[in-house]
């Protein structure tokens, strides 16, 4: 057992990758020498060279452009965009390019390409650097979206996403780098939760919560203090947004007859629509109440100061279990 | 700090303000009025030789060439029908950029590998690819369909300059691969003022690709003339970004043949990015949904049609003696069969079934694309005729 960071989890995972395939790259801005500006790639240049770990120009939609050259001369990229609101220059290559061309070439080629996003707020930085745009890419055929929540996830969800013969997008929730965690490092890859499977983090009879990324710990915390009141929260961690695994939340909800989503995002539009969308079709008869989101607000990302209202937090999400059990 | 005070301040010499360069008016210092063009073979079809880029060609080879253009433009000719007549939804016509393409193309050697826009059908064609795989994106059939690594040919990218991005990738990989191979990628005169062109640009020098940059400048990025896109001409461009720039008549197959070679044969020995400005017309409209009328003289197209990029190929073939009648009669008998193939085989071709819209959008599983795929085939079931088609 070792205890890490989750920070320490994707770069663990990082170099299990590359140990096990030649064909593994690091790509992006300051990931070589100064190992990212979290320090997710630390040590890695040093130890694979700059070959491998590519300090590329500053140019997000270079760096995704050449990855899906490099992916189609057999590599597996794992590029890194340094900040959420930097990935948009890019949007072209990853939606038009990336997500499109094995259905274009109607499967004839593969693109194994992993795009890590440090991903939402809550650490104090200016504006562009506290975002959280999954929808966008969630919403785009081609793509696979996943967002981990903790450092074990992390470790493995990493290796998995590399492992894909898709393209990934993989979030990473910025203000949880540096959470601790006990990992078994006997395990393998093999033995993991599959990356698009969804889990159950706290069992609950009550209302369901489900979330996921940095909000699982929020949620968490919501629970222990909803159990306080004397209710039983069951917290889902949805960890792949697309593909969504509605038969974990889907037990879930069948069970607590109630459901609140959230996430840092905008509600408008957001994978809580999605999920409250899903949930009344397929749960219909089991629900007791409305399905209910939480969320950041229609606003563009507040500044810093403001930032803690903007961001879902514990009380708001037990308003919204209080308002679901009104109903 | 302001310019008064750097000019006010004690010691400074008194003549710094007229030893400034002069401001650029009109033309940017340092460029030559006249910017150089390769040639080989005038638009009159006389051979010349140009001091840097020789070329030592058999006649058979040199009728290759001409056999290539002219079923090109036959093949361009044939696909711009089916479209009038309703077979295809759109076609991009190449008329007038053959011997860009055709000479480009046959530079390239076996390992090499081609980034295209949706225009380089001569590319295509040089590689091996069959004409008819290219018609299926514009019959709306597919949206390309043919596996890229076949042939080394990419599948057509429709957004603008994309490719050049993926070509420098592809570049990057051979070169960490030790591959003996150089990669090509095509983009017109408006795609260099996209900003994936220009962060290939600088990929490939910063990393030292085996990447060559063909640019067709055929002077119309649909209705916008080259002076909407840059001040300079464009292969002048390179030199900002660390490499060489060089402007070949693009009508002039023989001198796109020996500098594209050059160029190729510059990265795969590790000297990095060469871009190739082929400086050519588009002849006809942008694709068929286009009216050049609106937007240009005709009399433009007229001098170039004097520059024409198969009748001097034909006139130095025929006025040397390199090329009879029999030659030329039994590529007219080619010509109309090729031609007939195409026709042919568009008309053959069967629209995809509706359940394939869910097929290759994923390598690997993905439950929300077989549940609609499911949902919808149960759909289609409850018609009578089981296809969902009234």
């Amino acid at each position: 057992m070792a205890t890490i960071t989750l920070a320490k989890g994707i770069t663990m995972g990082l170099r299990k990758a590359m140990e096990s395939d030649p064909r593994v790259l690091v790509m992006g801005e300051d990931v070589g020498k100064l190992g990212g500006v979290f320090r997710v790639t630390d040590g890695l240049q040093k130890d694979f060279g700059e070959d491998r770990v590519i300090d590329t120009p500053l140019a997000e939609s270079g760096i995704i452009g050449t990855a899906i050259g490099l992916a189609l001369r057999g590599y597996r990229p794992v590029c890194e965009i340094q900040f959420d609101g930097f990935v948009y220059p890019a949007f072209d290559q990853i939606v038009s390019q990336l997500a499109k061309m094995r259905a274009r070439a109607l499967g004839k080629v593969a693109l194994p390409v992993v795009v890590r996003i440090p991903v939402g707020g809550g650490i104090g930085a200016v504006e562009h650097h506290s975002e959280s745009n999954e929808a966008y890419f969630a919403h785009t055929a081609g793509l696979k979206v996943v967002v981990c929540s903790n450092p074990v996830d992390a470790y493995f969800m990493t290796q998995q996403a590399i492992l894909t013969d898709d393209p990934v997008i993989l979030y990473e929730p910025k203000r949880r780098y540096w959470e601790k965690a006990e990992l078994d490092d006997s395990l393998t890859v093999e033995q993991a939760t599959p990356l698009h499977q969804a889990r159950v983090v706290h069992e609950g009879t009550d209302v369901t919560v489900a979330t996921y990324g940095p909000l699982v710990k929020t949620a968490m915390e919501a629970a222990t203090a909803a159990d306080e009141e004397g209710t039983s929260l069951e917290v889902v961690d949805l960890r792949s947004l697309s593909p969504l695994d509605m038969t974990t939340l889907r037990a879930s909800v069948e069970k607590t007859g109630r459901l609140v989503v959230t996430h840092e995002a905008p509600v408008f539009l957001g994978m809580g629509a999605e999920v409250a969308a899903r949930i009344t079709e397929q749960c219909f008869y089991s629900l007791e109440a409305p399905v209910l989101r939480v969320g950041g607000f229609d606003t563009p990302y507040p500044p810093s100061r403001v930032e803690e209202d903007y961001l879902p937090d514990l009380d708001r999400i037990l308003d919204a279990v209080d308002r679901s059990l009104a109903f | 700090m302001t310019e008064s005070v750097t000019d006010s301040a004690a010691g400074a010499p008194q003549s710094s303000r007229a030893e400034r360069p002069p401001r650029p008016s009109g033309r940017l210092p340092g460029l030559s009025p006249e910017p150089e063009l390769v040639q080989l073979l005038t638009p009159e079809g006389e051979r010349v030789e140009h001091p840097t880029y020789s070329l030592d060609i058999s006649d058979e080879e040199l009728r290759g060439l001409y056999r290539d253009l002219v079923l090109v433009r036959r093949v361009d000719a044939e696909a711009t029908a089916l479209q009038r007549q309703g077979e295809l939804g759109i076609w991009a016509s190449l008329l007038g950029q053959e011997a860009a393409q055709v000479g480009s193309g046959r530079a390239m050697a076996e390992d090499d590998y081609a980034f295209p826009t949706y225009r380089e059908h001569g590319v295509a064609w040089c590689r091996g690819v069959d004409p008819l795989n290219l018609l299926g994106l514009f019959r709306g059939i597919n949206h390309g369909g043919w596996d890229p690594n076949e042939k080394n040919f990419h599948l057509y990218t429709i957004v603008i300059g994309a490719q050049t991005l993926h070509a420098t990738g592809y570049a990057m990989g051979m070169q960490k691969d030790g591959a003996d191979g150089a990669v090509i990628a095509y983009f017109g005169d408006g795609a260099t003022s996209q900003g994936d062109v220009n962060e290939a640009f600088i990929f490939a020098s910063v990393f030292n690709a085996p990447v060559v940059f063909f640019c067709q400048n055929n002077q119309w990025a649909i209705s916008e003339p080259i002076e909407k896109q840059s001040r300079i001409p464009l292969y002048q461009r390179a030199l900002g970004f660390g490499f060489p720039g060089i402007r070949v008549d693009g009508n002039d197959v023989l001198a796109v043949l020996a500098v594209t070679r050059a160029a190729l044969e510059n990265a795969r020995e590790g000297s990095g990015p060469t871009l190739v400005e082929a400086y050519t017309y588009r002849m006809g409209a942008h694709t068929t949904s286009d009216d050049p009328t609106r937007y240009r003289l005709t009399g433009e197209l007229e001098s170039w049609k004097l520059k024409d990029p198969v009748e001097r190929v034909k006139a130095y073939l025929v006025r040397t003696g390199k090329a009879d009648q029999a030659f030329l009669d039994a590529l007219e008998k080619e010509s109309d069969e090729l031609a007939a193939h195409v026709r042919t085989g568009c008309l053959e071709m069967v629209d995809p079934e509706p359940l394939s819209i869910f097929d290759h959008v994923y390598a690997e599983r993905h439950p929300l694309v077989e549940e609609e795929r499911e949902q919808f085939a149960a759909y289609l079931e409850t018609f009578e005729d089981a296809t969902g088609r009234h």
